[in-house]
């Protein structure tokens, strides 16, 4: 227990009629990426802004290294870093004075914050562009040095809000490098995102649906919650195999995709035999049939569908 | 699929003074296919729609939708194609019904074919009944199908969608998809701009745009053979940082990184199975528990092939 | 946070233009455009007299800059004949016997007739031709006649107005420039405050750095500091242009004047960041921001028209008027050079001011989203 530096239970907050958060409970430990994963409005932003102590909760406990921030939110700003999705930049105030104004704001001294500015500057080869106005730099630019304004002061936490939505994955590679190397060095990521492959990245994650939670837990455990396997078939026609597919046993999904067929099935071994008889019969042109990797996607799909059903029981 | 051409693209290019955003860009489209432009934000694919849609003309090369060349003959070309963008097509403060009867106005359905077409789109939307309510209070997944019916209202052979589901929850979005394929069933021209790769693996084929160029092109299992000339292994390894650290030295890796509690490595596949990795990340005291191969995403292919080469696979279609 | 600003509006070059140029020109335009005064009045003579003193007289018209003798003319009827036709705004009649009044008495009367279809310059040449023969003898009375197209009918003078009593050459833009300082002032001030809070909350830098340890109190005076000190320099601005441009006695300590003109900024741009707060949009931030500082000080504050001469009820309201007192204690400053314990006062007003709305201010901003 001592080592978690994120304890959330009981999480709600409403805005009007609407229940943006409903009864989270995770935690993070230290030298952990968590992730909150889900699509627009499952309240992973709401999340965020109540851990960063700018937005008040209706009910539950948020501790963050040990500090009560519901009731205190003052107290943990100074060892926590927030970026939100417009990265809070200056854009009329250049590299440097970017990050000089928040060594200021979090007090860091002057010797400390001229090694720390040249080490991030040089991690993410921004060193060149000291004085370039923020406002003129590349949107993955803008991003890193977000990401360097937010680290100037050595924080415990670091809380960014959809740092990888747009970005083209070679820096979608090196950002999540980065947060790497702040794992290896001991501080705890909490990061939003809505790309659900990025689930996958995390060391932890915390799958939100429309304000609740619908799993806490490793990767490996979530892929673990499909009771079944998934398959896919190569096809030049996949709206024809998909249609072929209705009324088969043990078919929990099949989605046409761009070349082929997507099925997740109960179980993945007889099926795949079964499909295969029934696919010649058709006569439609198929490839092979192989099991693949479950994706988060069809984790998520799979856990929500469950859910409804199980509501349609009670 | 059937034969001709829909939308034919011939060394498009376009530059803005000293920048040239789309650099010779050449496809084939051909009716009731699902083409994919895809690439991150600022790689020329919106240029390119804008282009196609008339909006913006070419600095040189050629380009004809449904037959109308779109610099010449721009107006006619709008006749025939539906625009779709998740963020931006739709009015807020008008209810669904609002939104409808405005689009329907600027593409000139009329008549009785405006209640008829009207009435469809409601009801592929699922709104029949709801059609009062307020766009802005949807959630995404009504308003993306809500999007896609005005977009089409007056039958378009060809449809372009940008952007159509970022964000929007997996189950709509595979609602989405059917709509889709319905369409391109009847034989609709589709082509989707997108920079998320899961989206990417709707389409029947697609082209990889980066920086203005094209950087691959074909369908999406192909574009994750063709695209790395090797294979990505997946390592649990202990520990990790350290692990991340020595294994780009190891021989046969071309490039690695971390991936929750693993580490996804880009080997050459000429010398698989690499027998020789776990002992090598052994004498660096990282403990090695599982090795596996696994496939390579459209993301791994991207990242390969925006290194510095440019590959097409039209030819092995 | 201060630096941040200050680098912020140095890089904002538009801004900056308008921040040193705008009060210049507003200083112009208004000087100028508020003349209220006029010179060179023309003005008939009719001397019947032609006598040394009726001559001294006249030239005394002569000399004074508000008067232009433009003709002597030999009767009555050309006299009233040229006030008809617009040639003179003014006549004067000296009587046959003016001197012979003067030595016997010691008291003579002049005739003055003027053009009674423009009120205003029909006073002022009253007021001036007063003033004129004031200066000449003790003795001599001018009656009053006015001309309106009609038989001339007897008025009244006017009395002169106290307002001359601290510029003996009557220029009415030693009143209206310091009231015009004070109007540039408080505008610049609440436009530029104003806009502070909102920029941020529109550019998304204002999320994040209310997740930091800086506290509402440090934002608001790290914010407002730079605008004070510019917003001094650009009253130096002003007053330097005053003086050299329009010549506006100066007579007051250069203390009193930032003591002053800092007190009554700390009011104005706490007003200003309260709007900013209130607002969080940039165009509604600076539309208020004009009406709360425009209206009241151009209209209540004693600026162009004086507080004494309107009704009991606008005149309490405008006690109420935070500009009154800064315009009061910049006239007094500039044309009186009052110091500060002669203008307690006004200073102990703005302080009030200056607390209350330091303290709402303060309090106005919350460190949260909601």
């Amino acid at each position: 227990m001592s080592d978690e530096i994120v304890a959330v239970s009981g999480l709600t907050k409403r805005f009007a009629s609407v229940v943006a958060v409903d009864d989270l409970n995770f935690n993070a430990r230290k030298g952990e990426i968590l992730g909150l994963v889900g699509p627009d409005g499952a309240g992973k932003t709401t999340t965020l802004r109540i851990l960063a102590g700018i937005l008040p909760a209706d009910m539950g406990s948020v501790l963050v290294a040990g500090q009560d921030v519901l009731r205190e939110p003052e107290a943990v700003k100074s060892r926590i870093s927030y970026m939100p999705q417009q990265f809070g930049l200056y854009e009329d105030l250049t590299v440097t004075e970017n990050i000089r104004f928040y060594a200021d704001i979090f007090e860091v001294s002057r010797t400390v914050r001229q090694q720390r500015e040249a080490q991030l500057l040089e991690a993410s080869g921004m060193s060149r562009f000291r004085d370039r106005l923020a406002g003129q730099l590349s949107g993955g630019m803008k991003r890193k040095l977000g990401i360097a304004c937010a680290l100037i002061h050595t924080p415990q936490l670091l809380l960014l809000d959809e740092p990888t939505t747009g970005v083209d994955p070679v820096s979608r590679r090196e950002l999540w490098s980065i947060l790497y190397s702040l794992v290896f060095e001991g501080v705890t990521v909490l990061v939003s995102t809505a790309y659900l492959d990025e689930a996958e990245r995390c060391q932890r994650l915390l799958l939100m649906h429309q304000g609740r939670s619908l799993f806490f837990g490793t990767p490996t455990d979530l892929k673990s919650t499909l009771c079944g396997g998934v398959l896919s078939i190569g096809s030049s026609n996949p709206q024809a195999l998909q249609m072929a597919t209705a009324g088969e046993q043990g078919i929990l999904r099949a989605t046409a995709m761009g070349d082929g067929l997507h099925i997740v099935v109960d179980d993945p071994d007889r099926r795949l035999v079964e499909l295969r008889e029934r696919f010649d019969r058709t006569g439609i042109p198929f490839g092979d049939i192989r099991r693949i990797p479950a994706s988060v996607e069809d984790v998520f799909v799979y856990v929500i569908s469950q859910q409804a059903q199980e509501a349609r029981e009670q | 699929m059937n034969g001709a051409p829909s939308i034919v693209v011939e060394q498009l290019l376009k530059r803005f003074e000293s920048f040239t955003a789309v650099n010779q860009v050449s496809f084939q489209v051909r009716s009731g296919e699902i083409f994919g432009l895809l690439g991150p934000n600022g790689s020329g694919k919106s240029t390119i729609i804008r282009m196609l849609c008339g909006l913006l003309t070419p600095s040189s090369g050629a380009a004809t939708v449904v037959g109308f060349d779109v610099a010449r003959q721009a107006e006619e070309v709008r006749k025939h194609i539906g625009y779709m963008s998740q963020k931006f097509s739709l009015y807020n403060d008008l209810t669904a019904l609002e939104n409808l009867q405005f689009f329907a106005g600027l593409y000139g359905v009329k008549g009785s074919a405006l209640n008829e077409r009207i009435a469809w789109a409601l009801k592929m939307a699922g709104l029949a009944g709801s059609e009062r309510s307020l766009t802005g209070e949807l959630s995404g997944g009504w308003k993306q199908r809500l999007a896609l019916g005005s977009a089409v209202l007056h039958r378009p052979q060809v449809l372009f969608l940008d952007e159509p589901t970022a964000g929007v929850d997996p189950l709509s979005r595979g609602q989405f998809w059917e709509l889709i394929h319905q369409m391109a069933r009847e034989g609709v021209t589709i082509l989707v701009t997108t920079h998320y790769m899961d989206e990417a693996e709707y389409c029947n084929r697609l082209a990889l745009i980066n920086q203005g160029l094209i950087v691959a092109m074909g369908t999406p299992t192909k574009i994750k053979q063709l695209a790395i000339n090797g294979a990505i292994l997946l390592v649990e390894c202990n520990p990790l940082g350290r692990a991340l650290a020595v294994v780009k030295q190891a021989p046969g890796v071309i490039d690695a990184s971390v991936f929750g509690a693993a580490l996804h490595v880009a080997v050459d596949a000429a010398r698989l199975p690499l027998p020789e990795l776990p002992a090598f990340l052994a004498s660096h005291e990282v403990r090695v528990d599982r090795i596996e191969l696994i496939s390579p995403s459209l993301e791994d292919a991207f990242v390969s092939l925006t290194g510095d080469r440019t590959f097409s696979d039209e030819a092995a279609e | 946070m201060s630096r941040k600003e200050f680098i912020q509006i140095r890089r904002d070059r538009r801004s900056l233009a308008i921040v040193l140029f705008l009060p210049l020109i507003q200083i112009l335009l208004l000087g100028y455009g508020a003349r209220l005064d006029a010179k060179h009045i023309p003005v008939y003579v009719l001397d019947q007299e032609g006598s040394q003193h009726s001559q001294a007289l006249l030239k005394a018209f002569q000399a004074s800059p508000y008067f232009n003798v433009v003709k002597a003319v030999e009767n009555y009827g050309s006299l009233v004949r040229a006030i008809d036709s617009d040639r003179c705004k003014l006549g004067i009649v000296i009587p046959w016997n003016f001197s012979q009044r003067l030595d016997d008495s010691g008291r003579a009367t002049v005739q003055a007739l003027v053009d009674g279809t423009d009120d205003n310059s029909a006073q002022l040449a009253e007021g001036y031709a007063e003033a004129v023969v004031a200066t000449y003898t003790g003795g001599v009375q001018l009656e009053w006649f006015a001309r309106q197209g009609l038989p001339q009918q007897a008025i009244s003078p006017m009395s002169i107005d106290n307002r001359t009593w601290f510029n003996e050459d009557l220029e009415s833009k030693n009143f209206i420039i310091p009231g015009t300082v004070a109007l540039v002032m408080a505008l610049m001030g609440a436009l530029l405050s104003s806009l502070t809070i909102a920029r941020e909350w529109e550019r998304g830098t204002m999320e994040q750095l209310i997740a930091t340890p800086v506290t509402a109190l440090e934002i608001m005076v790290g914010k407002l500091v730079p605008y004070l000190l510019i917003s001094l320099l650009d009253a130096a601005l002003c007053a330097v242009f005053a003086v050299a441009w329009f010549e506006v006695p100066f007579r007051g300590g250069l203390g009193t004047f930032f003591f002053t003109t800092a007190l009554f900024l700390i009011v104005i741009l706490g007003i200003g960041y309260m709007i900013s707060v209130a607002t969080k949009s940039q165009l509604g931030a600076s539309q208020y921001a004009l009406l709360v500082t425009l209206l009241p000080t151009t209209m209540l504050s004693g600026f162009a028209f004086p507080i004494h001469q309107q009704p009991a009820f606008i005149r309490a309201l405008s006690y109420l008027v935070y500009s009154r007192y800064y315009v009061s204690a910049l006239k007094r400053i500039f044309l009186d050079g009052a110091a500060i314990n002669q203008l307690v006062p006004q200073i102990a007003a703005m302080t009030i001011y200056a607390l209350v709305v330091g303290f709402f201010a303060t309090r106005a901003f919350r460190k949260s989203l909601q």
